[in-house]
């Protein structure tokens, strides 16, 4: 392969963020630039010396291009392992502070690249690589423009490069989930209308007159998280060789800008994009059709157009209007059944092949994510409800809530996906060992329960604390004491989230090791009779 | 089933899915941010609010910077505790001038909303850079690099000319003199008197005990002090700001 223009262009690009860091107003900007550098020159290095000057293979146009998803694959399972180690590790500093190292490792610039990392760099990479593959097998098209998808892949990885290291270096712009910076934020917005390019052109030369429902969901996903982004990051820079800029606006409606961004990133980025991976890994994995066609419609529909007003639900008793904490509230609880539309859907398209739970821990694995699916969007509406939130806001209640949705839903079923697409894309007979995906599911549940359990007793504890009077109508509690109260609780909450990435260590292992070619030699799981999954001719066997 | 058959002119044609689903999307941010542009009773009527010193708007941006945010509100709702807590629950008015707001959504720490005039300058330069020693029971991580920090003031006129862009309102003079009320604000020799003139109940002085230098722990300090003092409450009606 020869790629003379890249290169050009990306020795252009180094240049550019080398006169960047020269010039730079502040000693942050000029230190990111260098990083810039540095990436765009490792990369252009990488590129060099994977030329050469073989006449190019022709190639099929009927034929799959999986090689960015083999790639997006691995960088899901890395920056998983990444993001939730850096989890465990602010979970750490909340139990010990003196784990805190000012200024770059403290919990102020970590919780971002923890949130960031999980989120964006592990979520993120799951939905490209599942989009990219299910679009192309749904449509029975080739993706479309050639090394687009090329661009989209390593464009990403250098959005998240540059995000995380911006957060350590004290670059932010201060919104939750939205923290990256005026120009990392241009840099996703053209890597993201690249992405919507490659998906949209993919179905529209698709062989089969239907788009398969998989492909609305995640159509949604990209061109509503295109909006949020735009809009959400509307930012004055004060030098454009700056590091810092001022949001576009203030205060009550930076607000509720800011959770209309933040409540959609979950709604569209951790849940729809999510829900097409769940319409296609679940039917593929169980062998059975998606329960009803017509439920997957009116869930579609209803659950983007309730998603988007609920934001307001984060803002319940602030300086917001309270028409518009209402309107989200009520809003909120409606949401409740569209997302149990998608779970019914999910868990119902099993009929017939429950018995599959016993033998196929992928499947196990895929129902507990839609199990918890169904949790999460049950107590979300309710953590919406006004008096509800009143305790609840601003203690770890709303952290636990969070990590039941991310950690069993998000986490869970993009575990599945991998494990269903890694042989495949490897053209592999089967996993690694199926056995220690059952050790992953176990020590992932049990992280989620321990996690979840804690924080609500934490959170609920907390708010009560805050708010308790005396007899004679004094405060019980000085907010140092309830600092003091939620120690026990911190400590427990990073072994159930230890536990959540030592199973994520163990998949980064059987990922590896089915990619190498190995099979473990283990008995078959109890049940099942068959192998789980048929052998295939030309499979490497080197166990 | 006729509009289920319907849909199947959705399910065929790409862009039609596309520019459908975006116009579902984009009704309820339309509905509900919005008005809060116009609706002229969103931001009560105060007294008292100014845009932040230069000096404020440096600390500002390391609060920011530092992620101050992810662990204190600032946002007082109006529930009993809180305000007997913290003082009088947050209007909109008190962050009308916020490019970004920092409201915050989680309490690991105390709300600071109101933090200004609530503690000395020592005790602040105290706690940041060792929080343990004066409060024995928190987690928060410490913060001593702020004093040895002196802090970049290249042209500092910039940062009050990207917030006048967005809509705050820094008069020419006050870009002008940016720079020179930075430096004076945390100067204990400096003459303040136009420095005070520009911004009312601005608090001047040397913030982090150390005169010779200002520093990101002078800027820090001289933004924490100035949380919620601002607004005038005596004069502040209750049931007209109600919205």
């Amino acid at each position: 392969m020869k790629f003379g223009t890249e290169m050009v262009l990306l020795g252009l690009f180094a240049f550019a963020a080398v006169v960047a860091a020269g010039f730079g107003v502040d000693e942050p900007f000029r230190q990111h630039m260098w990083v810039l550098f540095f990436s765009v020159a490792g990369f252009n290095a990488m590129l060099m010396r994977n030329t050469d000057f073989k006449p190019a293979v022709p190639i099929d146009p009927a034929a799959y291009m999986d090689g960015p998803i083999r790639y997006g694959a691995i960088a899901t399972v890395f920056w998983g392992v990444i993001g939730m180690l850096v989890g465990v590790v602010i979970a750490l500093q909340l139990a010990f502070p003196h784990l805190n190292i000012e200024p770059w490792f403290n919990f102020g610039r970590l919780r971002p690249l923890h949130t960031s990392g999980v989120i964006f760099a592990f979520g993120g990479n799951a939905l490209l690589c599942t989009s990219l593959y299910v679009v192309q097998r749904t449509c029975r098209a080739r993706l479309f423009g050639g090394n687009l998808a090329w661009f989209v892949f390593w464009g990403y990885q250098l959005f998240i490069v540059m995000a995380a290291t911006g957060y350590l270096l004290g670059i932010t712009e201060g919104r939750e989930y939205a923290e990256p910076e005026w120009y990392v934020d241009i840099w996703l917005t053209i890597v993201w209308v690249a992405y919507l390019v490659l998906f949209l052109g993919t179905i529209l030369k698709r062989k089969e007159p239907h788009i398969y429902v998989a492909n609305w969901f995640y159509l949604s996903f990209i061109i509503t998280i295109a909006m949020l982004h735009v809009v959400n990051n509307l930012s004055m820079p004060a030098s454009f060789l700056g590091s810092k800029s001022y949001s576009a606006f203030s205060g009550v409606q930076d607000a509720l800008t800011q959770w209309w961004y933040g409540h959609n990133a979950v709604g569209f980025f951790l849940t729809a994009g999510f829900l097409g991976m769940m319409y296609y890994f679940v039917p593929k994995q169980a062998n059975r059709p998606v329960y009803s066609y017509r439920l997957s419609i009116i869930h579609f529909w209803a659950l983007i157009f309730l998603y988007i007003w609920a934001g307001p639900h984060h803002l319940h008793y602030t300086a917001l209007p309270d028409w518009a904490q209402t309107l989200g509230m009520v809003f909120s609880i409606m949401l409740w059944m569209p997302s149990w539309g998608g779970m019914i859907n999910g868990l119902m398209t099993l009929s017939g092949a429950w018995d599959k739970l016993r033998t196929d821990p992928i499947i196990r694995m895929m129902v507990a994510a839609v199990a918890f699916y169904g949790m999460s969007t049950f107590e979300g509406p309710m953590m919406s409800i006004k008096t509800v939130n009143s305790l609840s806001h601003y203690t770890d209640w709303t952290i636990g809530h969070v990590h039941s949705g991310a950690l069993g839903w998000v986490g869970m079923i993009s575990f599945g996906a991998i494990y269903y697409m890694v042989p495949k894309l490897w053209n592999r007979e089967r996993l690694y060992s199926l056995r220690l995906v059952t050790w992953h599911f176990w020590l992932a549940t049990l992280g989620i329960v321990v996690y979840a359990a804690v924080m609500w007793v934490s959170g609920i504890m907390q708010g009560l604390m805050w708010r308790e009077y005396d007899e004679q109508g004094f405060l019980v509690y000085t907010f140092a004491e309830t600092v003091a109260a939620m120690h026990p609780y911190y400590v427990m909450r990073a072994a159930g989230g230890a536990m959540y990435l030592s199973g994520a260590l163990i998949m980064a292992w059987n990922v590896t090791m089915t990619i190498r070619g190995y099979q473990r030699e283990e008995d078959p799981m109890p049940g099942s009779v068959a192998a789980l999954q048929p052998a295939r001719s030309g499979a490497r066997k080197w166990a | 089933m006729g509009l289920m058959d319907k849909h199947a002119l959705i399910e065929k044609n790409a862009t039609l899915l596309l520019v459908g689903s975006l116009l579902v999307v984009t009704v309820g941010g339309i509905v509900e941010i919005a008005p809060l542009f116009y609706l002229e009773n969103t931001i009560e009527k105060v007294e008292g609010m100014r845009p932040y010193t230069p000096l404020e708007l440096a600390g500002r941006n390391i609060y920011v910077r530092e992620g101050c945010y992810l662990c204190h509100s600032q946002m007082i709702r109006p529930f009993r505790d809180e305000v007997e807590r913290y003082g009088h629950y947050s209007l909109a008015a008190e962050s009308m001038y916020d490019h970004p707001f920092q409201w915050g959504s989680k309490r690991t720490g105390p709300d600071l909303a109101r933090v200004g005039d609530r503690y000395s300058n020592s005790w602040h330069v105290q706690h940041l850079t060792d929080p343990r020693s004066v409060v024995p029971e928190s987690i928060m991580p410490s913060y001593g690099f702020l004093k040895d920090t002196p802090i970049e003031v290249k042209d500092f006129s910039m940062h009050l000319v990207a917030n006048r862009r967005v809509g705050v309102p820094y008069t020419h003079d006050l870009v002008v003199q940016a720079n020179a009320d930075l430096m004076a604000q945390a100067d204990p020799n400096a003459d303040t008197s136009g420095l005070e003139s520009r911004y009312p109940k601005a608090k001047v002085g040397d913030f982090d005990g150390n005169p010779q230098q200002v520093t990101e722990m002078d800027a820090l300090v001289a933004y924490l002090q100035m949380l919620g003092t601002l607004v005038d409450f005596k004069n502040y009606d209750e049931a007209v700001g109600y919205r």
